[in-house]
């Protein structure tokens, strides 16, 4: 929608001010990292729940499926995972450097594509449900996680597990983290970007309109709607690796499987931002990331209620979000217009 | 018998206790029009949806190419190349026309990588010169679920002939459109049949249009096949005025 020579400026700035923020006000890196993580979590919920229809409650899952995988990843390669969680922090665990990053990259990856294949795994039993039923299905997933993660003492059960610290000082440890969640976005965005141009963004968004008809011309719907949904699931296996050694200790329904939190979340910015629009998840995260952080300054004690409040605002008198609102105002900026007849049968940019 | 692209043989389908095709048989040859009429409720839509495969046939045989089809999914039959449109229109509500069009290529040439490739300059010509075909190239930048009824059929329309399809099945093409412009979609139906080859098998309630257009005519009544024949034949059928009428 923007032009090349306003596009370069702009994306600079956000990169600049990704790289660069955090060693100017050293003080918010935590909330700023916090805030690119909830982009990625907007943004991957968007490409399920906005862009092909299939509005997931439970894709917190995959978040926290990543971040025991790769909590067992890290400190298996090291010890015993059983002994470890078993002195719960209490016994002495050293990381070298050498070991903490060899297992953070490795705890990464498999969190990535460990999740990718336990959606393709889950889709197989759920994607047979359609609207609420889906939401609810895959909501009784993400809890059913949480509650026998907290059952299995091997990964530590209810107590949890203390992680590996970042080595170095904690300024620059602290740093590194947000360099992670920040760069995760920025891959995530581009991705993205390219897949919405291509043919499968066009198959993903047929769905959503309408499954049946796409089913009957033809489109292969259930391959694309698993690999839809693996790819939902690797950045939020990799991003829920980088959470958990972001908060050093993670425990199964806090912090991994936090369907009332993170889980909600990522559903609330989406629908704040606007559904099925590229830009709709990151301006709805935005925003949403400073409204919970002034109620929960300001408001505290009451943030819950004004959480609710706004849930309902939103569900009841802002369905489009933010974008979709832009959009009905003016049409014109997506390129939703009558054209003059002139047949050119040249390419053009889709919206 | 190699010209019937469709055989439909001894087909019968319930829905509980209701009995929806009954022992029907019939065929359609490669590269006609064939017209399918009958009362509402006499079981059309319902031999529509087992040929394309939404349900599973209770017995009987359908074949298509003198392939067997009766136990393939709709998306794989879809992928054969035989293709049906809507009663109750349906497109992708929220993507504009063009993005309609695009996505309607035909997918059993399609391979997984090609899914994650941008469209080609070809697959864009072929977009416009469809919806310029159907009269929507103008509004071709406006999302599909804003179009009026009848736009939207002319899109469903065209997007069926962006899938490249060798038999076309159109359930009651010309309903909830202005008359006026009927006659417009009639000189379509048969131009995509003459120019692009596509075999048509048409559910159609309006007589005027079926006699048109079909060479060969089926009725079905109740669930069972009633009579056959050309429109001529089939319009002066005692059994078909009774049925239209209610005599039964």
């Amino acid at each position: 929608m923007n032009s090349l020579g306003l596009k370069i400026p702009f994306y600079g700035l956000i990169l600049a001010f990704g790289l660069f923020a955090p060693l100017m006000f050293p003080a918010y890196t935590n909330q700023m990292a916090v805030l690119w993580l909830m982009i990625i979590l907007s943004l991957t919920w968007d490409l399920q729940g906005g862009q092909m229809g299939y509005n997931s409650l439970g894709n917190i899952f995959f978040f926290g499926f990543g971040m025991y995988v790769s909590a067992v990843v890290q400190i298996g390669l090291v010890y015993d995972v059983g002994v470890y969680t078993r002195a719960s922090g209490g016994g002495i665990f050293e990381f070298t450097p050498v070991q903490y990053y060899t297992g953070l990259a490795l705890g990464m990856a498999a969190a990535g594509v460990l999740s990718s294949i336990s959606a393709v795994i889950l889709g197989r039993i759920v994607f047979g449900l359609r609207g609420p039923y889906f939401a609810i299905g895959t909501l009784g997933v993400a809890i059913a996680a949480g509650e026998l993660t907290g059952a299995w003492g091997w990964v530590g059960g209810g107590q949890g597990i203390t992680m590996p610290q970042v080595p170095g000082d904690p300024d620059s440890a602290k740093y590194f983290l947000y360099l992670l969640n920040f760069s995760l976005a920025v891959v995530l965005f581009i991705f993205l970007s390219w897949l919405y141009s291509t043919r499968f963004g066009q198959a993903i968004n047929a769905i959503r309109d309408d499954e049946e008809k796409a089913e009957g011309m033809g489109i292969r719907t259930t391959r694309y709607k698993s690999i839809c949904w693996a790819v939902s699931a690797f950045f939020l296996g990799i991003s829920g690796a980088v959470f958990g050694n972001m908060i050093g200790f993670i425990e199964p329904l806090e912090v991994a499987f936090q369907t009332i939190n993170f889980g909600i979340f990522m559903v609330v910015m989406v629908l704040l931002g606007g559904k099925g629009t590229l830009w709709g998840p990151i301006v709805g995260a935005v925003v949403f990331h400073v409204i919970k952080e002034l109620t929960w300054t300001y408001l505290l004690g009451w943030q819950w209620v004004a959480l609710g409040a706004m849930i309902v605002i939103i569900v009841v008198y802002f369905q489009d979000g933010i974008m979709g609102w832009v959009k009905r105002k003016k049409p014109e900026w997506f390129g939703i217009r009558v054209e003059e007849k002139e047949f050119a049968g040249q390419p053009e940019a889709a919206e | 018998m190699s010209s019937d692209i469709i055989e439909v043989v001894h087909v019968s389908k319930s829905f509980g206790g209701v009995i929806a095709n009954n022992d029907i048989s019939m065929t359609v040859e490669k590269g006609k029009i064939t017209g399918l009429i009958g009362p509402n409720g006499s079981g059309k839509t319902t031999l529509f949806n087992s040929i394309v495969g939404y349900h599973p046939i209770d017995s009987g045989s359908i074949k298509f190419e003198g392939k067997e089809i009766s136990k393939r999914r709709v998306q794989q039959i879809a992928r054969l190349g035989l293709l049906r449109t809507f009663q109750q229109t349906r497109i992708y509500g929220r993507m504009n026309c063009v993005e309609n069009m695009l996505i309607s290529i035909p997918h059993r040439k399609l391979d997984l990588l090609d899914m994650f490739s941008r469209n080609s300059p070809d697959e864009y010509e072929k977009a416009h010169q469809f919806l310029d075909f159907v009269g929507l190239y103008e509004k071709r930048l406006l999302r599909a679920g804003s179009l009026s009824f009848g736009q939207q059929k002319l899109l469903e329309f065209a997007m069926a002939l962006m899938n490249d399809p060798t038999v076309l099945l159109l359930d009651e093409p010309t309903a909830g459109i202005n008359p006026t412009l009927i006659n417009g979609l009639i000189d379509r139906l048969k131009r995509a049949n003459e120019e692009f080859g596509i075999t048509l098998f048409v559910i159609e309630h309006n007589m005027r249009v079926i006699m048109n257009m079909a060479e060969k005519v089926y009725c079905l009544a109740h669930g069972e096949l009633l009579a056959e024949g050309s429109p001529d034949e089939i319009q002066n059928n005692q059994d078909v005025i009774d049925a239209y009428l209610g005599a039964h």
